[in-house]
Order: C-alpha cells, then structure tokens, then sequence
C-alpha cells in the first residue's frame, strides 16, 4: 500500500506572520495518486459516518476517470460547499475516521480530495445546471451561515423565492466572523455566495430577524409561507471569574470578529483596531481556540499560550489544528483552570490558574480534571476566553412563542418549531456543533419545509 | 445603500443626518440605536436613533474618532456602507408624574426620544442641559417645546449657568422633590450625577455607550458590570438603572483603544489629538 499524500503547507516561520492559507491542497498529480488508494469498499463506512453521507467512493472512482466535473457534481448533490467542507470538516471522525484503510495504513485523504474538486469547481466555473420550476412562494432564511445557505440551496432548487436575512454586513456567518482567514479564504466563501445568487437565492444584510423585522412580520406583511432559523451559536461563554472585565480580556468571538470580518490586521486602512501584547493566554482548547492563538501569533504576539484544563489528548481541536499550532510555536499550558484575573488600573497583567490532575473518565469518555490546592500565576498581556458558545437569543427573545430548552437551544421534532411554518437547525438547535452538521441540518429542514407548504394546499 | 437625504451641521463638532433606512425605521422605538458603517473599510459606529419616521432615521453625530470624522464627510446625496437596527432594548419609560433630565454635550441627542416619550404620557419634566459652550447646546428649542423648565449650564458661562449640569442639578433638588432621574452624556457627568442624586434618593436611569463592534449580543466587547454581574450594552441595554454600574471600569474599558485612534486620526492629517 503507497503511503497517504500528505497536504503540503506553507513553511510554519513564513506563515506565522502573515494570515496566508496554511494548508496549500493537492495539485492534479497528488489526486490522482491518493485517489488510486481508495479499496472502494462493498459497504463503504465512510458514506455512513458522513453527516450528508456524499457518495464518497463514486466521486473517488470519477477523479480516477479524469471526470472533475462528474465527480464536483456527485458531491455537490448532497454538499453545496465542498471547498469549505473539504478544509474544515473534521474529517479524522467523520468519513476518514471509518476508512477500511485507516486500519492497517493510514486511511484515504477524503477531506483533501473534496477541497480539490471544490475548488477545482470555483478556478473552472463549474457550475451544475439547474432546471428550477418556479412556484412562486416565498421561504425566508435567517442567517447567511453553514445551515442558513444548505438550507437556501436546497429550497431554492424545490422552486421557492428564497430569502436569505443575514445581521451583519457580510454573508457567511461563523465562516466569515468566525474562521481565520488561513484556514478557509474569504474569497472562497464570497464566490460560494455568488454562485447561490446566480441560482435565484436573494441575499439581504443588516436585516436582523427578531430586532429588524419580527417572525410575525415576516409571515404577516411579507407574505413568507415558511421561515428557517439558522441563527447559529453567537453567544460566548464567560469563565465567570474575576476580573473577567479588564482591559485586554477578549472573548474569541470578538478578537476573531475583529480580525476577521473587521479586517484589524490591516489597520489603520481598515478603521477597526485590535490591541495585542507581547505575551497572550487563550483559554480553551476547542478549535476556536486554536484560531484564537494562531490569529494572536500572527499579530505579532511573542508567547501564545493555549491555557486547557485537560491534557493534550482531551483537546476537542481537530489534531491537524493542534499540529498546526504547534508548529507555530503555541505553548500548551495543560492541566490550568484560571480562577481569577488580576490587573492593574483596569488593565490585565495576570492570570491564576488552579492545577488539576486527571481522574475518573468522565461522560464524554475522557478523564475528569480534578481540582488540586495548588496555583501557577502566569504573566499575560491578554487573556483571549474561547470555552464555548450558546445560542443566540435574539430571535428567542422577540418571539415569546418559540420554545427553547434551559440552554437556549431551539426545540424542534423533525425540525419544526413550536410554531407552525418555523424551522430550524445548525447551532441554535444543537448548540455550538460544526459546519457539515448544520449544512445537513439546513439541507434537510428544505425537505420538510416542502413536506410543510404541501399540506397547506 | 442608505442615502443621506438631509445633513444639518449643529456646530462645528456635532452634525445631524436624515438617513433613508425603511428596515431599521419600521420597528424603531425611542432608545433604540443603529450601527452604521460609512465606507467598506470602515468601523461599525453604534448611534441612537433621535427620531423615525416611515421611511427615514435620524442620527446626531459627534466628530470624536477618525470614523465619525468619516461620517461627518458626508453629505446630502450620499451614501452609508451599512446601516442595521433598530438595536438594543427600547428605554423603558416608566410611569412617573414628575421628572429631572440631565443632558451632557452631544447626550442630549439620545435622551431627545425618551423625554418625549415621557411627556407625551404627561410626566412633568425639568431639564438640565450641558455643553462646553452655548454653540453646543444642541436640540434646545425641541426640548423647550415639551419640557416643563430648561435650566442651561456652559462650561465657559457663555449661555446659562456657569459651571457644570450637577451645580445647577443640587439647587434643583435642594427645592424640589422629583420620581425619577434621566441622565445621559459623557460617563464622569453621568457618574457624578448618579452620586448626587444618591444623596437625595432620587433613582436615575442612564445610557450607557461602550465600545461595540456587532451590536447583537455576539462579540461581548460592551459588557459593563453592574452590581457585580457583566450585561451587554448592546443587547441588556443601552438603558440601565444606573444602581449599581461601575463607570470607573466602564470610563478605563471606553480609553482602550486611545492610542490606536490617534493613528487612525494621523490619516486624516489631523494631529490635534
């Protein structure tokens, strides 16, 4: 068996400062070679542990035959942004983590096959014709990110006038705020944007569903037969500890939203500034906070450290990020639970952390960290929190009929809402998850929305 | 796009804009604010709506950073990057027979909808209105349509008292008994009246207007400690009981980016500040 095709990637001491993508893809050669790796299982588990479960070994058998195009669109039938999955989808628990191969070897390079056939789709305009037959009824969209653009694909090609509601200035959600610029290129994420106009989905900003205009208005004086909510999971979790309001105490959302839709590496030419030390602790170990630290690294930051209260094999990160990390000079700092921020006249210079020690696994299958009477003060300019997120309650707050569980989550059978003719899915349903999940939770609801305004007839 | 179809210069610092926003007018009420962004590289200003209509909102903006100098550029006819709202909670006007209003500079703007809304429930109004000089007290003859007495304080005694909103805040509540306070303008004013009319147990609402960037709960970067717990401004506020606020926190979380603003100003040429 050939060994897998390693993605190559721009040198770690370059790219640490500047906000280039990492991972550079596979030119023609490198596909064709790891796709002549694929056994093409009877039963393939990768279609299986798939979320939309694209049909990962035709598409594979389609590179073989030179088919680019066939094989874009085999994975466009069930994932309408393959070059954003293909780089950010956690592949190594998903399709490649249920490859026969990875048994023995190293299992096929399915994320990087998908990236190729995406972008090879963007460099050669590819784009699979559409015949829609028009029924002229209208469907709104809340959110322009992963779930809220499945979910506009797939109920646009149903023949629906599809609005899309986006809050902020740009379209994309988390993929424009939310990932750095070095993992998915924001380029990407417009073009994918063009291309779902070019299929008749209509884009609106600065609308913010809830404050803007009410779910109530949308189906009263706008005439929306169904309204899907893909809000997402925009509320940042707090430590809950002292001085978690200093100067230089960020939540990731707000030091990633500057860098990434505010553009504040490039100030002073965009007006949005971004303030970093020399030394930075980002608490977390999620892929947020991955993106947190690699972000303050590349903003000249000397010392980043990722602060996680669990050791190096809890890290809920996908490895490749971790590795990445590391390879840019992050410092883990493991087994530290901050409790409490210390500063001078309003401003950080401290963080203490209690030590931990691992003990009984816990439900998530991994061992508890538990608390020890020792401390460790670490000297920090910025303490960047990225523990999490939960539903934004927006939405939630305007419309008092919209059930939501003790954690903000939206409650939904088969994605309805407790109103008729809301659906929803992505994060504000299931709390922050990742991409592939809402893209499949936006793409189904299209189905039962249509279900939906057919038993309205 | 969102056309600028009227601009009024208030004095040299302050200007007023008509905007054409039929979205964010639709739903707005009085305490509710905008985030506007003037060109495509620009900040994300959060501004109180001063008045709606149908079709159009009206914002008041001070010449304070490089993006409201920005703004201030533009004139009738043209154009805003973006502008979204209404956001916020809208104040909460609550029912009360009598009340004192403090004004600091361009504050008077945002307190302009909530007076009214106060007095066209019948609540009797007595206002305290502060600025630098009298060329900036702005939307005077507005208030004096519906206020009950305006009582002026400068800081150069060009127009009304000499000195400052509080002076003329302790004569009025030395005689008079009144159920609630309203103060809004810059933090230390805002601060110092809370202080005062703690001696006289007068409770006292204010606005609050820290840094923000999305204005929708998101990014966090407005919290305020109030009582010991964080709120965001953007999404609890901007309107709070002021029992309770820590405004040193909020004044040191407001001066983050000082220095940073400098070198944004240094590219409009202006070395003033």
């Amino acid at each position: 068996m050939i060994n897998r095709t390693k993605m190559p990637e721009l040198n770690p001491n370059i790219r640490k400062n500047n906000f280039s993508e990492v991972a550079l893809g596979f030119d023609i050669k490198q596909v064709k070679l790891e796709a002549s790796r694929c056994l093409d299982c009877k039963n393939p588990r990768c279609v299986t542990a798939c979320p939309v479960n694209i049909d990962i070994p035709l598409f594979i058998k389609q590179i073989l035959d030179d088919k680019f195009e066939d094989a874009y669109c085999t994975i466009y039938h069930d994932n309408i942004l393959p070059g954003i999955c293909g780089r950010v989808c956690p592949q190594e628990t998903q399709c490649e983590g249920a490859c026969v191969l990875g048994i023995k070897y190293e299992s096929v390079s399915i994320g990087a096959l998908e990236r190729f056939l995406g972008d090879y789709s963007l460099e050669n305009n590819i784009l699979k014709k559409e015949n829609i037959i028009e029924n002229h009824k209208k469907i709104a969209i809340v959110g322009s990110g992963p779930a809220g653009l499945a979910c506009a694909a797939a109920i646009r090609r149903l023949g629906y006038i599809t609005d899309v509601y986006e809050a902020l200035h740009e379209f994309g959600g988390v993929l424009k705020y939310g990932i750095p610029e070095f993992r998915l290129p924001k380029s990407i994420v417009d073009t994918e944007i063009k291309r779902l106009e070019k299929l008749g989905v209509n884009f609106y900003k600065n609308v913010i569903i809830g404050k803007t205009l009410t779910i109530d208005q949308l189906f009263k004086e706008y005439d929306y037969k169904a309204v899907f909510i893909g809000s997402g999971a925009g509320l940042p979790s707090s430590l809950g500890i002292k001085g978690e309001n200093l100067n230089g105490v960020y939540y990731a959302n707000e030091f990633l939203t500057r860098v990434n839709l505010m553009r504040a590496n490039n100030f002073p030419l965009s007006a949005t500034p971004i303030k970093i030390g020399k030394t930075v602790a980002v608490v977390g170990g999620g892929n947020v906070a991955m993106d947190a630290a690699r972000t303050a690294k590349r903003l000249g930051a000397e010392n980043v450290y990722i602060v996680y209260r669990r050791n190096m094999e809890a890290l809920p990160a996908r490895l490749e990020e971790v590795h990445h990390a590391i390879d840019e000079g992050i410092i883990f700092k493991l087994l530290l639970n901050p409790v409490e921020i210390i500063g001078e006249a309003y401003e950080i210079k401290k963080v203490r952390c209690q030590v931990m020690v691992l003990g009984e696994k816990d439900a998530s299958g991994r061992q508890r960290p538990v608390p020890t009477d020792e401390y460790q003060i670490i000297d920090v300019d910025n303490l960047i929190i990225a523990i999490g997120q939960s539903p934004n309650p927006i939405i939630k707050k305007a419309t008092p009929n919209l059930k939501v569980d003790d954690w903000g989550r939206v409650v939904v059978d088969d994605y309805q809402t407790s109103i008729p003719g809301v659906f929803a899915g992505g994060d504000i349903v299931t709390g922050a998850a990742t991409v592939i999940l809402a893209m499949g939770a936006g793409k189904d609801s299209a189905q039962r929305i249509d279900k939906y305004i057919k038993t309205l007839e | 796009m969102y056309e600028i179809i009227e601009k009024k210069e208030l004095n040299k610092d302050v200007d007023l804009f008509v905007i054409k926003a039929p979205l964010a007018a639709k739903n707005t009420q009085p305490g509710n604010f905008l985030i506007v962004r003037v060109d495509k590289d620009g900040e994300r200003i959060p501004l109180t709506i001063v008045e709606n209509d149908e079709e159009n909102i009206t914002i008041i903006s001070q010449k304070v950073g490089f993006s409201t100098k920005m703004l201030s550029n533009k004139n009738i006819g043209d154009s805003l990057e973006d502008v979204v709202g209404p956001l916020g909670l809208p104040a909460k006007i609550k029912k009360v027979k009598t009340l004192v209003a403090v004004a600091g500079g361009v504050g008077a703007a945002p307190l302009y909808p909530q007076l009214k809304a106060y007095a066209n429930q019948g609540t009797k109004i007595d206002l305290i209105i502060g600025a630098q000089d009298k060329d900036h007290l702005i939307l005077l003859d507005k208030f004096k349509s519906f206020c009950e007495n305006v009582y002026i304080a400068t800081d150069d005694g060009s127009l009304g008292t000499k000195g400052f909103v509080t002076n003329v805040l302790e004569s009025l509540l030395e005689k008079k008994i009144y159920d609630l306070a309203v103060a809004i303008g810059p933090l230390i004013m805002m601060k110092n009246v809370v202080t005062m009319n703690k001696k006289y147990n007068l409770p006292t609402d204010v606005s609050l207007n820290p840094i923000m960037i999305d204005g929708t709960g998101m990014c966090g970067n407005c919290r305020v400690s109030i009582n010991g717990k964080t709120y965001f401004a953007c999404v609890d506020g901007p309107d709070f009981d002021s029992e309770g606020i820590d405004f040193d926190e909020l004044m040191e979380r407001q001066r983050y980016y000082k220095s940073e603003e400098h070198i944004c100003n240094l590219r409009l040429g202006d070395n003033n500040d």
